[in-house]
């Protein structure tokens, strides 16, 4: 018992290490695992990369509309569920959870190679975006059902019986008493949108590529420091914004 | 006299299980009246029927002469004041005063910020007006439901054992407020409540409420000293029943000697005599088996355990059933 | 009343039958294709991509994607156990700690992943310290084979298995421990006898968490194991690129799936076990 804080130490180490070290030889001038000095160069590079640049800006324009979509479906459908259950919309929302992502990224291409055959629609940012908003609503509809599980439910029956109707109840108690969890939701689909890499490589067209995807392709072909420096810059945006979420989860 | 509520042959079914079955209840204006009974029997349940947050699988409500069914809670004028207060917690309390007045149909009264200010002052509370309900006590946090509610000036009043979530020494008090609270804004209070102390102590006539079926309604007294099943008469105090006969314990008497005159006396053996501080609870077996209560003023002499005495009473005291 | 709340679910409802339902169809209508001569599919009809199935080559490959995922949802309850049980313990403090688990976590499993092959590869970190301190005078293979692969599908879902551990850890009533005690349990007995058991729950949910992604993992095995790991989400992806063979692509996709659903229900008992 007394060696468990020596072990979580460890623990936590173990979990850290590897990505403090990602951080630390992205400053590495040199690009071999040897220390030579300290430098910004792999990031100036990173932010000199057109290709970088362009997939960038895509995953931040997916992240919002996925995110957009995503919250707002996954909300009322928290909502709706929380009134009364529906089992197959908790089971399928459930087995949407637990699919392997390569499962789901093989079937959206299947379903968008009919959509092509059958409407002429292509493989493009939207197909992405539409791929996107499927795998964040389970997350987004967890976050918000939990938290309208905190809630007192005599706090809406009060608002019908002071005389509001069933929206301007939802408006103007529910709504605003779940502000931080929607938020906290928002920010959690933002985060798994923007880190997609399985599926979004399969749907994805050529003007699309990602974040994720370029990194991947870097990473494939061998050692490369500007992979440590978006890494890095990485972990630190998300990093943030999953700090800002757990922060509006616990309000 | 003119009723306020009128519940016809009202019956709730969740599924297999009958809430209530087949209630008929009127309820008489400017009164405090109390739903009495125990966690089951359809008190809450009745109060829900009536302030539509639930539709009746069979009967009416009828409220002022115009019946209810159908109406969704927001088209009646009857208010709720929840057990748990349901205060809004982003608003402050006299937010959750104004809020029933910002959502009439014909929007936000004349006299309203009048209103809003006359609740706050009668439920003494005005100064609490900006605070939020994280930051009320107990008490208060009533008072701003009571307000909320009042200000609407409902037909009824509905209380949801508003008493349950104070602190117990607190209690009293409050029934005394809401009691002086009901007489001054001359509102029928529906009071439901599993105490029967409280439904004593508050109401003009009570409804004894079991397993979804009307038990006895009457005032406290007729309750209390003539109620007409098994059932009302314990729920309403502790009987002694002997021979089918029941005697409240504060009615039981206790002799050394064999009590004289044409009266009916038993033999019984002291089991356990009890201090209570201001009387003494007697625990007796008789002859016959029964086991008795004799609740004894401490003036009235000792008893010791063992000791042979004889219980007797009033023909004048039996709950006649 | 109804048809409000048929409206919020109305637009998610939509979503998942065109996005997830019609999709899985759609694949499973594959499953009873042939490949296409320019991949695909094409006519006609049979079951033969389901009997490829019990063919021993892809047998092998399940097994062994099965013990993959058994060895490190192991390691994960191992490692993950006592950090749960820490973080339980740890009093008012326990928000700063839950944050550190969850922060790398969340943060992007891709870099995560790389952040090991930046370790492990040959000329990676941990070969270049051991070489430049003459512990070794050739790097170690550390990359490209099934423990990296473990290695990293362990340090990408421990936290799956700490957060439900933690959950009901924390829920453990701790006047049971005193009474363990007072009874004369040693802690180590008390750990065994008392608190494990009540947390079966937990080490339950946590092991379906983990063991579920690694059983269908493919970035992993891909980035940490390259060519030399096969496993089934590595075989699934292949059907679809190099192999051109979707109906038996899909065949193995809706195995697995198959798999995972038939696990899910057989250890989740209680209605209330699940989340949504």
């Amino acid at each position: 018992m007394r060696l468990l804080p020596a072990y979580a130490a460890a623990a936590f180490l173990f979990l850290h290490l590897p990505l403090l070290v990602l951080a630390v030889f992205s400053f590495n001038e040199s690009r071999f695992t040897v220390w030579e000095g300290f430098s910004l160069r792999w990031y100036r590079a990173a932010f000199s990369d057109a290709q970088l640049i362009e997939a960038t800006w895509n995953s931040l324009l997916i992240g919002a509309a996925a995110t957009v979509l995503a919250t707002a479906a996954g909300a009322l459908c928290a909502y709706g569920l929380w009134k009364r259950a529906s089992r197959w919309l908790s089971a399928s929302l459930s087995l949407s959870l637990v699919t392997p992502e390569i499962v789901m990224g093989i079937s959206l291409l299947a379903l968008f190679q009919w959509a092509f055959r059958f409407l002429g629609v292509r493989l493009g940012m939207h197909t992405v975006i539409l791929a996107h908003v499927m795998f964040c609503l389970a997350y987004v509809v967890i976050v918000v059902l939990a938290r309208l599980r905190t809630m007192d439910r005599s706090l809406e029956e009060a608002a019908l019986d002071l005389g509001a109707t069933e929206w301007q109840a939802f408006r103007r108690v529910t709504l605003p008493l779940l502000a931080p969890g929607v938020g906290a939701a928002a920010l959690l689909a933002f985060t798994i949108s923007f880190d997609d890499y399985v599926i979004t490589s399969l749907v994805a067209g050529v003007d699309s590529e990602t974040l994720p995807m370029v990194l991947y392709a870097i990473a494939r072909r061998g050692a490369n420091p500007v992979v440590n420096a978006i890494s890095t810059l990485i972990v630190f945006g998300l990093g943030l914004l999953i700090l800002i979420a757990e922060r509006l989860r616990e309000t | 006299m003119a009723h306020v509520l009128e519940l016809k042959g009202l019956s709730k079914h969740f599924g297999e299980h009958a809430a209530l079955d087949s209630l008929d209840l009127a309820i008489p204006e400017g009164e405090f009246f109390s739903l009495l009974g125990p966690s089951g029997c359809g008190k809450t349940t009745t109060l829900r029927l009536i302030a539509g947050f639930e539709e009746p699988s069979a009967g009416d409500v009828f409220l002022h002469g115009r019946r209810l069914n159908g109406l969704r809670p927001y088209q009646r004028n009857v208010s709720t004041v929840f057990q748990s207060y349901a205060l809004f917690p982003h608003l402050t309390a006299q937010q959750n005063i104004e809020f029933g007045l910002r959502h009439r149909p014909g929007g936000w009264p004349g006299d309203a910020a009048r209103r809003v200010q006359d609740a706050m002052e009668m439920l003494q509370i005005a100064d609490k007006a900006e605070r939020k309900p994280a930051e009320l006590s107990g008490g208060e946090k009533q008072r701003v439901a009571l307000a909320r509610s009042l200000v609407l000036q409902p037909e009824v009043l509905l209380l949801d054992e508003p008493l349950s979530a104070l602190d117990p020494n607190l209690r009293k008090q409050v029934r005394n407020e809401l009691k002086a609270l009901q007489r001054r804004v001359g509102i029928t209070f529906l009071f439901i409540t599993h105490d029967q102390e409280e439904a004593l102590s508050l109401s003009d006539r009570i409804a004894v409420l079991n397993q979804g079926r009307l038990e006895q309604v009457g005032s406290p007294q007729e309750l209390y000293l003539r109620p007409r099943t098994r059932f009302a008469a314990g729920f309403l105090g502790p009987v002694n029943w002997i021979n089918g006969i029941g005697i409240r314990p504060e009615a039981t008497q206790l002799a050394h000697a064999q009590p004289g005159g044409a009266v009916r006396a038993l033999p019984a053996t002291v089991e356990n005599a009890i201090f209570l501080g201001n009387c003494i609870h007697v625990e007796a077996r008789l002859t016959t088996g029964e086991h008795v209560v004799a609740e004894v003023s401490r003036f009235n002499g000792t008893f010791q355990r063992g000791e042979q005495v004889h219980v007797w009473w009033r023909e004048g005291d039996e709950l006649a059933l | 009343m109804n048809r409000l709340r048929a409206w919020c679910l109305a637009p998610t409802a939509s979503v998942l039958l065109t996005l997830y339902l019609a999709p899985l169809a759609i694949l499973l209508l594959y499953t009873l294709l042939t490949r296409g001569a320019y991949g695909g599919t094409s006519l006609p009809w049979t079951i033969e991509n389901w009997q490829r199935l019990l063919d021993p080559l892809y047998l092998v490959i399940l097994g062994r994607s099965f013990a993959v995922a058994l060895v490190s949802t192991l390691i994960c309850l191992l490692l993950g156990f006592p950090l749960a049980l820490f973080i339980a313990r740890s009093g008012p403090r326990r928000h700063i700690w839950l944050y550190l688990v969850i922060l790398p976590f969340w943060t992007s499993f891709l870099v995560r992943t790389y952040a090991w092959m930046f370790l492990l590869r040959d000329t990676g970190l941990i070969n270049s310290a051991l070489l430049a301190l003459g512990i070794i005078q050739e790097p170690l293979p550390l990359l490209y084979n099934y423990g990296a692969v473990i290695l990293g599908l362990v340090y990408g879902y421990l936290p799956f298995m700490v957060l439900p551990l933690y959950a009901t850890l924390e829920r453990l009533d701790p006047s049971l421990l005193e009474a363990a005690a007072d009874l004369g349990a040693r802690p180590w007995q008390t750990i065994r006898r008392v608190i494990i058991p009540l947390s079966l729950p937990g080490i339950r949910a946590g092991s379906l968490l983990v063991f579920i992604p690694c059983l269908g993992a493919y970035l992993t095995p891909d980035l940490l194991g390259g060519g030399k790991t096969i496993l089934v989400g590595t075989l699934i992806q292949n059907q679809f690129t190099s192999a051109r063979d979707w109906p038996f692509g899909a065949a193995l996709s809706l195995g697995v799936m198959a798999v995972v659903m038939l696990l899910l229900m057989s250890l989740i008992r209680r209605q209330d076990e699940g989340v949504l």
